[in-house]
């Protein structure tokens, strides 16, 4: 289960909207070992795509630098999906390489709703998980 | 020479759980060959017909390999090396 503040989903969304039509990501780093989503890092997509997205490799750099400096890991690894459901693509699932995250993934396809959704993928293995809003900062 | 190898979790599986490991190699190919030796299967996630995966991103000294002849890349005693999976995908209508 993903346990996340409501301030961090609507970022998320906020975020996803902005960039629509083209696709959003980005980060939520916690505390190493917390499964606790605190520091919102918006990513650029250096894809500027609609239907790809790739952190810019310096850009992954610094964040990876960042995190390993302030002992945090990337507890919710997020992007939108801006024409097609909250799901993750096979292209998702070939390229996920941090099995300790929660893969959030965001649809923009329609303009008045949304669908937030969280899985789990490790080894090519997509797990579909409750996501628990919680209030507070 | 010795080079600091900085490993990304996913891929410590290979390193006994080290976070950074010491190979030796004048260029990041024979660097990548060197560690192969003592941490079978590292290469084969890193390389594929002999060039570097499209996304696994290698850094020398911060610097993105791809603009210093990717594996080509040369080494020097002291250098560091930083191996980062690429974060990214994208919607099913992709490719």
């Amino acid at each position: 289960m993903l346990t996340i503040r409501r301030d961090l989903v609507d970022a998320i969304v906020e975020h996803a909207r902005k960039d629509h039509p083209d696709e959003a990501c980005g980060v939520i780093a916690g505390p190493a070992g917390s499964d606790r989503p605190e520091r919102f890092i918006p990513m650029l997509n250096a894809a500027r795509s609609p239907t790809f997205y790739e952190f810019d490799s310096m850009d992954l750099l610094r964040l990876y630098r960042e995190m390993d400096d302030n002992d945090e890991e990337p507890v919710v690894i997020y992007h939108s999906h801006t024409a097609t459901e909250a799901y993750p693509s096979r292209t998702d699932i070939a390229y996920a390489n941090e099995p300790g995250a929660h893969y959030v993934l965001v649809s923009t396809r329609d303009d008045d709703t949304h669908e937030f959704r969280s899985f789990r993928i490790v080894d090519g293995e997509v797990t579909e998980e409750e996501v628990q809003v919680i209030d507070g900062e | 020479m010795a080079v600091e190898v900085r490993i990304p979790t996913i891929l410590r599986q290979y390193t006994g759980g080290a976070k950074t490991v010491e190979g030796t190699g004048d260029t990041l190919a024979a660097l990548i060959d060197d560690l192969e030796t003592r941490h079978p299967g590292l290469r084969d996630r890193l390389v594929e017909n002999g060039s570097l995966r499209r996304f696994v991103n290698v850094y020398v000294n911060d610097e993105d390999v791809r603009f210093l002849g990717a594996e080509k890349a040369t080494l020097s005693d002291g250098d560091c090396v930083t191996v980062l999976p690429a974060v990214a995908g994208g919607a099913p209508a992709a490719r």
